[in-house]
Protein backbone atom coordinates (compact mmCIF):
# COMPACT_ATOMS: atom_id res chain seq x y z
CA UNK A 1 0.00 0.00 0.00
CA UNK A 2 1.18 3.33 -0.53
CA UNK A 3 1.88 5.55 2.04
CA UNK A 4 0.07 8.97 2.89
CA UNK A 5 2.94 11.36 3.17
CA UNK A 6 4.07 13.57 6.16
CA UNK A 7 5.80 16.81 4.50
CA UNK A 8 7.36 19.52 6.52
CA UNK A 9 8.24 23.00 5.25
CA UNK A 10 10.54 25.48 6.08
CA UNK A 11 10.36 29.05 5.17
CA UNK A 12 13.69 30.28 3.79
CA UNK A 13 14.62 34.03 3.37
CA UNK A 14 18.49 35.05 1.57
CA UNK A 15 19.10 31.17 2.12
CA UNK A 16 17.67 30.92 6.13
CA UNK A 17 15.01 29.61 7.61
CA UNK A 18 12.80 32.09 9.08
CA UNK A 19 11.24 29.65 11.95
CA UNK A 20 14.07 27.37 12.58
CA UNK A 21 13.47 24.19 14.65
CA UNK A 22 14.45 24.95 18.59
CA UNK A 23 16.52 22.15 18.98
CA UNK A 24 19.29 21.18 21.02
CA UNK A 25 20.70 19.56 18.26
CA UNK A 26 20.51 21.96 16.22
CA UNK A 27 23.40 24.41 16.26
CA UNK A 28 21.96 26.71 13.60
CA UNK A 29 18.67 27.25 13.66
CA UNK A 30 18.84 29.59 10.66
CA UNK A 31 20.67 26.86 8.76
CA UNK A 32 18.19 25.30 6.43
CA UNK A 33 20.56 22.05 5.29
CA UNK A 34 20.71 21.24 9.33
CA UNK A 35 17.17 21.97 9.58
CA UNK A 36 16.57 19.46 6.42
CA UNK A 37 18.89 16.61 7.81
CA UNK A 38 17.18 16.85 11.26
CA UNK A 39 13.53 16.26 9.39
CA UNK A 40 15.48 13.62 7.36
CA UNK A 41 16.56 11.48 10.32
CA UNK A 42 12.97 11.34 11.95
CA UNK A 43 11.11 10.54 9.05
CA UNK A 44 9.95 12.84 7.05
CA UNK A 45 8.61 11.74 3.86
CA UNK A 46 9.47 15.10 1.78
CA UNK A 47 10.62 18.31 2.69
CA UNK A 48 9.49 21.61 1.26
CA UNK A 49 11.20 24.65 0.85
CA UNK A 50 9.12 27.82 0.85
CA UNK A 51 11.81 30.68 -0.42
CA UNK A 52 10.27 33.43 0.85
CA UNK A 53 12.98 36.11 -0.63
CA UNK A 54 11.73 39.57 -1.74
CA UNK A 55 14.85 40.62 -3.59
CA UNK A 56 15.14 39.09 -7.41
CA UNK A 57 19.36 38.97 -6.88
CA UNK A 58 19.24 36.78 -3.79
CA UNK A 59 17.18 34.07 -5.01
CA UNK A 60 20.31 32.81 -6.48
CA UNK A 61 21.42 31.37 -3.14
CA UNK A 62 18.59 29.60 -3.33
CA UNK A 63 19.85 27.38 -5.41
CA UNK A 64 23.31 27.35 -3.29
CA UNK A 65 20.76 25.97 -0.56
CA UNK A 66 18.84 23.47 -2.80
CA UNK A 67 22.36 21.92 -3.73
CA UNK A 68 23.54 21.67 -0.41
CA UNK A 69 20.89 20.29 0.64
CA UNK A 70 20.61 17.41 -2.26
CA UNK A 71 24.20 16.73 -0.73
CA UNK A 72 23.48 15.35 2.29
CA UNK A 73 19.32 14.74 2.10
CA UNK A 74 18.22 11.58 0.21
CA UNK A 75 14.27 12.40 0.27
CA UNK A 76 12.20 14.41 -2.69
CA UNK A 77 12.33 18.20 -2.56
CA UNK A 78 10.13 20.46 -3.35
CA UNK A 79 11.03 24.75 -4.01
CA UNK A 80 8.10 26.93 -4.21
CA UNK A 81 8.05 30.81 -3.78
CA UNK A 82 8.98 33.22 -6.94
CA UNK A 83 9.10 31.01 -9.82
CA UNK A 84 8.36 32.57 -12.84
CA UNK A 85 10.41 30.94 -15.78
CA UNK A 86 11.41 27.77 -17.06
CA UNK A 87 15.29 28.55 -16.91
CA UNK A 88 13.92 28.93 -12.91
CA UNK A 89 12.71 25.60 -13.32
CA UNK A 90 15.76 24.24 -15.10
CA UNK A 91 18.17 25.79 -12.53
CA UNK A 92 16.03 23.96 -9.30
CA UNK A 93 16.26 20.84 -10.45
CA UNK A 94 19.69 21.41 -12.09
CA UNK A 95 20.75 22.04 -8.69
CA UNK A 96 19.29 18.88 -6.73
CA UNK A 97 15.43 19.52 -5.92
CA UNK A 98 12.89 17.60 -7.34
CA UNK A 99 10.04 19.22 -7.82
CA UNK A 100 8.78 23.06 -8.17
CA UNK A 101 5.52 24.62 -6.57
CA UNK A 102 4.01 27.03 -9.01
CA UNK A 103 0.92 29.67 -7.14
CA UNK A 104 0.49 32.70 -8.68
CA UNK A 105 2.50 32.43 -12.33
CA UNK A 106 -0.40 29.64 -12.69
CA UNK A 107 -2.92 32.02 -11.84
CA UNK A 108 -1.42 34.64 -14.49
CA UNK A 109 -0.85 32.41 -17.15
CA UNK A 110 -2.06 28.92 -17.15
CA UNK A 111 -0.19 27.89 -20.32
CA UNK A 112 3.26 28.24 -18.13
CA UNK A 113 2.05 25.01 -16.42
CA UNK A 114 1.44 23.27 -19.62
CA UNK A 115 4.92 24.15 -20.99
CA UNK A 116 6.83 23.94 -17.61
CA UNK A 117 4.62 19.72 -17.67
CA UNK A 118 5.79 18.77 -21.60
CA UNK A 119 9.49 20.04 -20.92
CA UNK A 120 10.43 18.78 -17.32
CA UNK A 121 7.28 15.93 -16.81
CA UNK A 122 4.42 16.75 -15.03
CA UNK A 123 5.51 14.57 -12.06
CA UNK A 124 8.35 17.71 -10.93
CA UNK A 125 5.31 20.46 -11.27
CA UNK A 126 3.43 20.65 -8.19
CA UNK A 127 0.66 23.45 -8.60
CA UNK A 128 0.08 25.68 -5.51
CA UNK A 129 -3.56 26.95 -4.58
CA UNK A 130 -3.80 29.09 -2.23
CA UNK A 131 -7.87 28.94 -0.97
CA UNK A 132 -10.58 30.94 0.57
CA UNK A 133 -14.35 30.46 1.58
CA UNK A 134 -16.38 32.86 -1.07
CA UNK A 135 -17.36 35.75 0.34
CA UNK A 136 -19.89 35.72 -2.61
CA UNK A 137 -18.24 39.00 -4.19
CA UNK A 138 -15.97 37.75 -6.82
CA UNK A 139 -12.28 39.04 -7.36
CA UNK A 140 -11.06 40.61 -10.31
CA UNK A 141 -10.42 37.45 -13.19
CA UNK A 142 -6.83 37.72 -14.48
CA UNK A 143 -6.70 39.29 -18.17
CA UNK A 144 -6.32 35.82 -19.95
CA UNK A 145 -9.34 34.95 -18.31
CA UNK A 146 -11.26 37.90 -19.07
CA UNK A 147 -13.63 37.30 -22.42
CA UNK A 148 -11.59 34.33 -23.27
CA UNK A 149 -14.56 32.28 -24.93
CA UNK A 150 -12.55 29.80 -25.93
CA UNK A 151 -11.58 29.28 -22.29
CA UNK A 152 -15.39 29.55 -21.08
CA UNK A 153 -15.75 25.45 -21.43
CA UNK A 154 -13.75 25.34 -18.49
CA UNK A 155 -16.00 27.15 -16.38
CA UNK A 156 -13.54 27.91 -14.23
CA UNK A 157 -14.34 31.59 -13.20
CA UNK A 158 -15.98 31.99 -9.83
CA UNK A 159 -20.35 30.77 -9.92
CA UNK A 160 -22.97 31.56 -7.65
CA UNK A 161 -21.99 28.29 -5.98
CA UNK A 162 -18.63 28.39 -5.48
CA UNK A 163 -17.36 27.87 -2.20
CA UNK A 164 -13.45 28.76 -2.35
CA UNK A 165 -12.25 31.15 -4.09
CA UNK A 166 -8.47 30.94 -5.73
CA UNK A 167 -6.32 34.00 -4.09
CA UNK A 168 -2.85 35.19 -4.38
CA UNK A 169 -0.11 37.16 -2.64
CA UNK A 170 -0.33 35.77 0.60
CA UNK A 171 -4.42 35.44 0.41
CA UNK A 172 -5.07 39.22 -0.06
CA UNK A 173 -5.98 38.70 -3.68
CA UNK A 174 -8.92 37.72 -4.73
CA UNK A 175 -9.07 35.81 -8.36
CA UNK A 176 -12.37 35.07 -9.32
CA UNK A 177 -11.72 31.51 -10.19
CA UNK A 178 -13.34 28.80 -8.38
CA UNK A 179 -10.67 26.79 -6.47
CA UNK A 180 -12.19 23.40 -7.22
CA UNK A 181 -12.48 23.49 -11.03
CA UNK A 182 -9.40 25.06 -10.70
CA UNK A 183 -7.49 22.13 -9.34
CA UNK A 184 -9.17 20.17 -11.88
CA UNK A 185 -8.32 22.55 -15.01
CA UNK A 186 -4.39 22.26 -13.96
CA UNK A 187 -4.68 18.44 -13.86
CA UNK A 188 -5.56 18.90 -17.45
CA UNK A 189 -2.94 21.17 -18.48
CA UNK A 190 -0.21 19.33 -16.52
CA UNK A 191 0.48 19.60 -12.70
CA UNK A 192 1.57 16.41 -11.35
CA UNK A 193 0.51 17.66 -7.78
CA UNK A 194 -1.51 19.87 -6.24
CA UNK A 195 -0.60 21.70 -3.09
CA UNK A 196 -3.71 22.69 -1.63
CA UNK A 197 -3.69 25.87 1.01
CA UNK A 198 -6.33 26.91 3.51
CA UNK A 199 -5.56 31.00 3.32
CA UNK A 200 -8.54 31.00 6.05
CA UNK A 201 -6.99 28.14 7.90
CA UNK A 202 -3.00 29.27 7.50
CA UNK A 203 -1.89 29.92 10.31
CA UNK A 204 -4.32 29.62 12.64
CA UNK A 205 -3.86 25.87 14.25
CA UNK A 206 -7.04 25.04 14.65
CA UNK A 207 -7.19 21.89 11.47
CA UNK A 208 -7.06 21.61 7.71
CA UNK A 209 -10.38 23.05 6.31
CA UNK A 210 -11.29 19.16 5.46
CA UNK A 211 -14.59 20.29 3.42
CA UNK A 212 -11.90 22.18 1.09
CA UNK A 213 -9.58 19.30 1.12
CA UNK A 214 -11.63 16.78 0.54
CA UNK A 215 -13.84 18.92 -2.67
CA UNK A 216 -10.34 19.17 -4.38
CA UNK A 217 -9.29 15.12 -3.66
CA UNK A 218 -12.27 14.16 -4.92
CA UNK A 219 -11.80 16.68 -8.08
CA UNK A 220 -9.14 15.45 -9.03
CA UNK A 221 -7.06 12.50 -9.59
CA UNK A 222 -3.64 13.30 -8.62
CA UNK A 223 -1.87 13.80 -5.74
CA UNK A 224 -3.63 16.23 -2.95
CA UNK A 225 -1.26 17.96 -0.33
CA UNK A 226 -3.31 19.36 2.31
CA UNK A 227 -1.80 22.28 3.96
CA UNK A 228 -2.64 25.35 6.56
CA UNK A 229 -3.80 25.10 10.21
CA UNK A 230 -2.23 21.93 11.66
CA UNK A 231 -2.01 22.55 14.94
CA UNK A 232 -2.29 19.39 16.80
CA UNK A 233 -1.52 15.30 15.48
CA UNK A 234 -5.28 15.29 14.98
CA UNK A 235 -5.51 17.12 12.80
CA UNK A 236 -3.36 15.39 10.29
CA UNK A 237 -5.26 12.63 10.42
CA UNK A 238 -8.81 14.55 10.36
CA UNK A 239 -7.19 15.97 6.26
CA UNK A 240 -5.80 12.15 5.55
CA UNK A 241 -8.97 10.94 6.44
CA UNK A 242 -11.70 13.02 6.27
CA UNK A 243 -10.36 15.14 4.00
CA UNK A 244 -8.50 12.49 1.65
CA UNK A 245 -5.61 14.20 1.19
CA UNK A 246 -2.35 12.11 -0.02
CA UNK A 247 -0.36 13.98 2.17
CA UNK A 248 0.36 16.87 4.73
CA UNK A 249 2.56 19.82 4.79
CA UNK A 250 2.91 20.97 7.87
CA UNK A 251 5.32 24.04 9.51
CA UNK A 252 5.26 25.07 13.00
CA UNK A 253 3.89 22.27 14.74
CA UNK A 254 7.09 20.32 13.89
CA UNK A 255 9.10 23.76 14.09
CA UNK A 256 8.69 24.11 17.84
CA UNK A 257 9.10 20.87 18.73
CA UNK A 258 5.38 20.41 19.56
CA UNK A 259 5.81 17.34 17.57
CA UNK A 260 8.25 15.22 16.17
CA UNK A 261 7.96 13.51 12.73
CA UNK A 262 8.25 10.38 14.12
CA UNK A 263 5.76 10.70 17.05
CA UNK A 264 3.16 12.20 14.32
CA UNK A 265 3.68 8.94 12.36
CA UNK A 266 3.31 6.59 15.41
CA UNK A 267 0.00 8.02 16.35
CA UNK A 268 -1.44 8.15 12.73
CA UNK A 269 -0.16 4.73 11.89
CA UNK A 270 -1.62 3.72 15.43
CA UNK A 271 -5.06 4.99 14.03
CA UNK A 272 -4.58 3.02 10.75
CA UNK A 273 -3.19 5.52 8.40
CA UNK A 274 -0.60 3.56 6.03
CA UNK A 275 2.38 5.60 7.20
CA UNK A 276 6.77 4.32 6.26
CA UNK A 277 7.91 4.09 9.78
CA UNK B 1 34.21 4.77 -12.27
CA UNK B 2 30.11 4.03 -13.08
CA UNK B 3 29.18 6.39 -16.05
CA UNK B 4 25.58 7.86 -15.36
CA UNK B 5 24.24 8.51 -18.41
CA UNK B 6 23.13 12.04 -19.21
CA UNK B 7 20.42 12.42 -21.86
CA UNK B 8 18.30 15.31 -20.52
CA UNK B 9 15.87 13.67 -18.76
CA UNK B 10 15.42 14.48 -14.93
CA UNK B 11 17.15 15.05 -12.02
CA UNK B 12 20.78 13.62 -13.00
CA UNK B 13 21.88 15.31 -10.01
CA UNK B 14 20.78 13.32 -7.11
CA UNK B 15 21.60 9.91 -8.39
CA UNK B 16 25.08 11.35 -8.82
CA UNK B 17 25.08 12.78 -5.37
CA UNK B 18 23.54 9.52 -4.01
CA UNK B 19 26.57 8.04 -5.52
CA UNK B 20 29.35 10.56 -4.05
CA UNK B 21 27.49 9.80 -0.62
CA UNK B 22 27.69 6.05 -0.75
CA UNK B 23 31.24 6.27 -1.74
CA UNK B 24 31.16 5.18 -4.87
CA UNK B 25 33.21 7.23 -7.93
CA UNK B 26 30.82 8.33 -10.70
CA UNK B 27 31.16 10.30 -14.07
CA UNK B 28 28.07 12.20 -15.70
CA UNK B 29 28.55 11.53 -19.10
CA UNK B 30 26.80 11.96 -22.91
CA UNK B 31 29.97 10.48 -24.70
CA UNK B 32 29.50 6.53 -25.45
CA UNK B 33 33.65 5.98 -25.04
CA UNK B 34 32.69 6.92 -21.35
CA UNK B 35 29.81 4.26 -21.50
CA UNK B 36 31.98 1.42 -23.09
CA UNK B 37 34.91 1.59 -20.78
CA UNK B 38 32.97 2.26 -17.16
CA UNK B 39 32.56 -0.84 -15.07
CA UNK B 40 29.26 0.18 -15.15
CA UNK B 41 26.29 1.55 -16.42
CA UNK B 42 23.53 3.72 -14.74
CA UNK B 43 20.48 4.72 -16.45
CA UNK B 44 18.41 7.02 -14.82
CA UNK B 45 15.82 9.39 -15.78
CA UNK B 46 12.12 10.95 -15.34
CA UNK B 47 10.17 12.17 -17.66
CA UNK B 48 8.24 10.98 -20.67
CA UNK B 49 9.18 7.49 -22.66
CA UNK B 50 8.91 8.96 -26.04
CA UNK B 51 11.83 11.26 -25.50
CA UNK B 52 13.70 9.28 -23.70
CA UNK B 53 14.06 7.05 -26.45
CA UNK B 54 14.20 10.46 -28.63
CA UNK B 55 17.29 11.49 -26.66
CA UNK B 56 19.12 8.23 -26.52
CA UNK B 57 19.10 8.19 -30.32
CA UNK B 58 19.99 11.29 -30.99
CA UNK B 59 22.89 11.51 -29.08
CA UNK B 60 24.33 8.37 -30.51
CA UNK B 61 23.28 6.26 -26.73
CA UNK B 62 21.19 3.67 -27.81
CA UNK B 63 24.12 1.36 -29.49
CA UNK B 64 26.39 1.95 -26.67
CA UNK B 65 23.89 1.18 -24.13
CA UNK B 66 23.11 -1.92 -25.82
CA UNK B 67 27.08 -3.25 -26.34
CA UNK B 68 27.60 -2.49 -22.40
CA UNK B 69 24.27 -4.74 -21.74
CA UNK B 70 25.66 -7.23 -23.93
CA UNK B 71 28.84 -7.51 -22.88
CA UNK B 72 28.15 -8.36 -19.71
CA UNK B 73 28.73 -4.98 -17.81
CA UNK B 74 26.89 -4.52 -14.36
CA UNK B 75 23.98 -2.06 -15.99
CA UNK B 76 21.40 -0.41 -13.07
CA UNK B 77 17.90 1.55 -14.59
CA UNK B 78 16.67 3.72 -12.69
CA UNK B 79 12.38 4.65 -13.24
CA UNK B 80 12.40 5.50 -17.14
CA UNK B 81 15.93 3.40 -17.08
CA UNK B 82 13.80 0.60 -16.53
CA UNK B 83 10.62 1.08 -19.07
CA UNK B 84 13.20 2.09 -21.49
CA UNK B 85 14.60 -1.91 -21.77
CA UNK B 86 11.29 -3.52 -23.10
CA UNK B 87 9.48 -3.46 -26.46
CA UNK B 88 7.42 -0.63 -26.60
CA UNK B 89 5.35 1.67 -24.32
CA UNK B 90 1.95 2.57 -24.91
CA UNK B 91 2.65 6.03 -23.61
CA UNK B 92 1.31 8.66 -26.27
CA UNK B 93 0.44 6.21 -28.62
CA UNK B 94 2.74 3.69 -29.24
CA UNK B 95 6.87 3.74 -29.17
CA UNK B 96 9.61 1.55 -29.33
CA UNK B 97 12.15 0.74 -26.43
CA UNK B 98 15.10 -1.21 -26.41
CA UNK B 99 14.21 -4.10 -26.20
CA UNK B 100 16.76 -5.31 -24.06
CA UNK B 101 13.48 -7.37 -22.56
CA UNK B 102 10.37 -9.06 -24.15
CA UNK B 103 7.24 -6.50 -22.44
CA UNK B 104 5.46 -3.70 -22.55
CA UNK B 105 4.52 -0.18 -20.46
CA UNK B 106 1.28 0.31 -19.79
CA UNK B 107 -0.50 2.80 -17.66
CA UNK B 108 -2.42 2.45 -14.02
CA UNK B 109 -5.98 1.50 -14.99
CA UNK B 110 -8.00 4.16 -14.35
CA UNK B 111 -9.72 3.69 -10.30
CA UNK B 112 -10.41 5.75 -7.64
CA UNK B 113 -6.59 5.42 -6.88
CA UNK B 114 -4.32 8.54 -8.01
CA UNK B 115 -1.70 8.90 -11.09
CA UNK B 116 1.21 9.17 -10.40
CA UNK B 117 1.68 6.88 -8.10
CA UNK B 118 3.83 9.26 -5.85
CA UNK B 119 5.28 8.31 -2.84
CA UNK B 120 6.71 5.56 -0.51
CA UNK B 121 5.65 2.14 -1.31
CA UNK B 122 6.66 -1.74 -0.56
CA UNK B 123 9.00 -3.76 -2.46
CA UNK B 124 8.20 -7.05 -1.92
CA UNK B 125 11.26 -9.40 -3.14
CA UNK B 126 10.26 -11.99 -5.90
CA UNK B 127 13.86 -12.89 -6.54
CA UNK B 128 16.15 -10.69 -4.37
CA UNK B 129 19.43 -9.70 -6.73
CA UNK B 130 22.69 -9.88 -4.66
CA UNK B 131 22.85 -5.83 -4.68
CA UNK B 132 20.19 -6.02 -2.72
CA UNK B 133 22.15 -7.32 0.47
CA UNK B 134 21.51 -5.60 3.39
CA UNK B 135 18.28 -5.05 2.87
CA UNK B 136 15.21 -6.10 4.44
CA UNK B 137 12.42 -7.67 2.45
CA UNK B 138 9.02 -5.12 2.78
CA UNK B 139 10.88 -2.22 2.88
CA UNK B 140 9.02 1.10 1.58
CA UNK B 141 10.95 3.29 -1.47
CA UNK B 142 10.27 6.39 -3.33
CA UNK B 143 8.54 5.84 -6.14
CA UNK B 144 6.69 8.43 -8.97
CA UNK B 145 5.63 6.87 -12.29
CA UNK B 146 2.53 6.67 -13.65
CA UNK B 147 2.85 3.61 -16.23
CA UNK B 148 4.78 0.12 -15.22
CA UNK B 149 6.75 -2.73 -16.94
CA UNK B 150 5.11 -5.90 -17.88
CA UNK B 151 7.97 -8.33 -18.54
CA UNK B 152 6.66 -11.38 -21.30
CA UNK B 153 9.14 -13.16 -18.60
CA UNK B 154 8.00 -13.15 -15.39
CA UNK B 155 11.26 -14.51 -14.04
CA UNK B 156 12.86 -11.43 -13.96
CA UNK B 157 10.32 -9.36 -11.96
CA UNK B 158 13.28 -9.33 -9.06
CA UNK B 159 10.37 -7.22 -6.59
CA UNK B 160 6.76 -6.27 -7.19
CA UNK B 161 4.33 -3.43 -5.33
CA UNK B 162 0.84 -3.16 -5.01
CA UNK B 163 -1.07 -0.38 -6.28
CA UNK B 164 -4.18 -1.20 -7.34
CA UNK B 165 -2.73 -4.27 -9.36
CA UNK B 166 0.57 -6.01 -8.39
CA UNK B 167 3.22 -4.52 -10.57
CA UNK B 168 7.10 -5.29 -11.46
CA UNK B 169 8.35 -3.23 -9.51
CA UNK B 170 11.88 -3.98 -9.33
CA UNK B 171 13.78 -6.61 -12.82
CA UNK B 172 16.77 -9.12 -13.07
CA UNK B 173 18.89 -10.58 -15.36
CA UNK B 174 22.17 -11.37 -15.61
CA UNK B 175 24.48 -8.36 -15.24
CA UNK B 176 21.13 -5.81 -15.48
CA UNK B 177 18.90 -4.60 -12.91
CA UNK B 178 16.43 -2.12 -12.50
CA UNK B 179 14.08 -0.34 -10.18
CA UNK B 180 10.82 1.44 -10.75
CA UNK B 181 11.36 3.46 -7.93
CA UNK B 182 14.18 6.11 -6.99
CA UNK B 183 16.90 4.50 -4.48
CA UNK B 184 18.52 8.03 -4.80
CA UNK B 185 15.51 9.11 -2.82
CA UNK B 186 14.48 6.45 -1.64
CA UNK B 187 17.11 7.76 2.09
CA UNK B 188 19.39 5.03 3.60
CA UNK B 189 18.18 1.76 1.57
CA UNK B 190 18.03 3.43 -1.56
CA UNK B 191 22.27 4.64 -0.54
CA UNK B 192 22.86 0.87 0.09
CA UNK B 193 21.53 -0.19 -3.09
CA UNK B 194 23.83 2.80 -4.97
CA UNK B 195 26.74 1.43 -2.74
CA UNK B 196 26.32 -1.97 -3.19
CA UNK B 197 25.78 -1.23 -7.54
CA UNK B 198 29.07 0.06 -6.87
CA UNK B 199 30.72 -2.46 -5.29
CA UNK B 200 29.15 -5.03 -7.89
CA UNK B 201 30.83 -2.83 -10.36
CA UNK B 202 34.10 -2.68 -8.95
CA UNK B 203 34.51 -6.37 -8.59
CA UNK B 204 33.09 -7.12 -12.16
Amino acid sequence: MLAKRIIPCLDVRDGRVVKGINFVNIRDAGDPVENAVFYDEQGADELTYLDITASHEKRKIMLDVVEKTATDVFIPLTVGGGIGSLDDIRDLLNAGCDKVSINTTAVNNPEFIAQASARFGSQCIVVAIDAKRSTGEPGDTPPWLKGSESLSYLDITSHLDTAWEVYTHGGRRAKGIDAVRWARYMEEIGAGEILLTSMDRDGTKIGYDIELTRAVSEAVNIPVIASGGAGELGHLYDALAGGKADAVLAASIFHFRQHTIREAKEFLHAKGVTMRL
Amino acid sequence: MIAIVDYGMGNLKSVEKGFIKSGVAVKVTQQPADILCAQGVVLPGVGAFKDCMGNLDRLGLIGPILRAIESGKPFLGICLGLQALFTESEEFGHCAGLNVFKGKVVRFPASELKVPHMGWNIVRFKNKPPIFDGIDDNRYFYFVHSYYVVPEDSSITAGATDYGVEFTSMIWKDNVIATQFHPEKSQAAGLQILKNFGAFAAKH
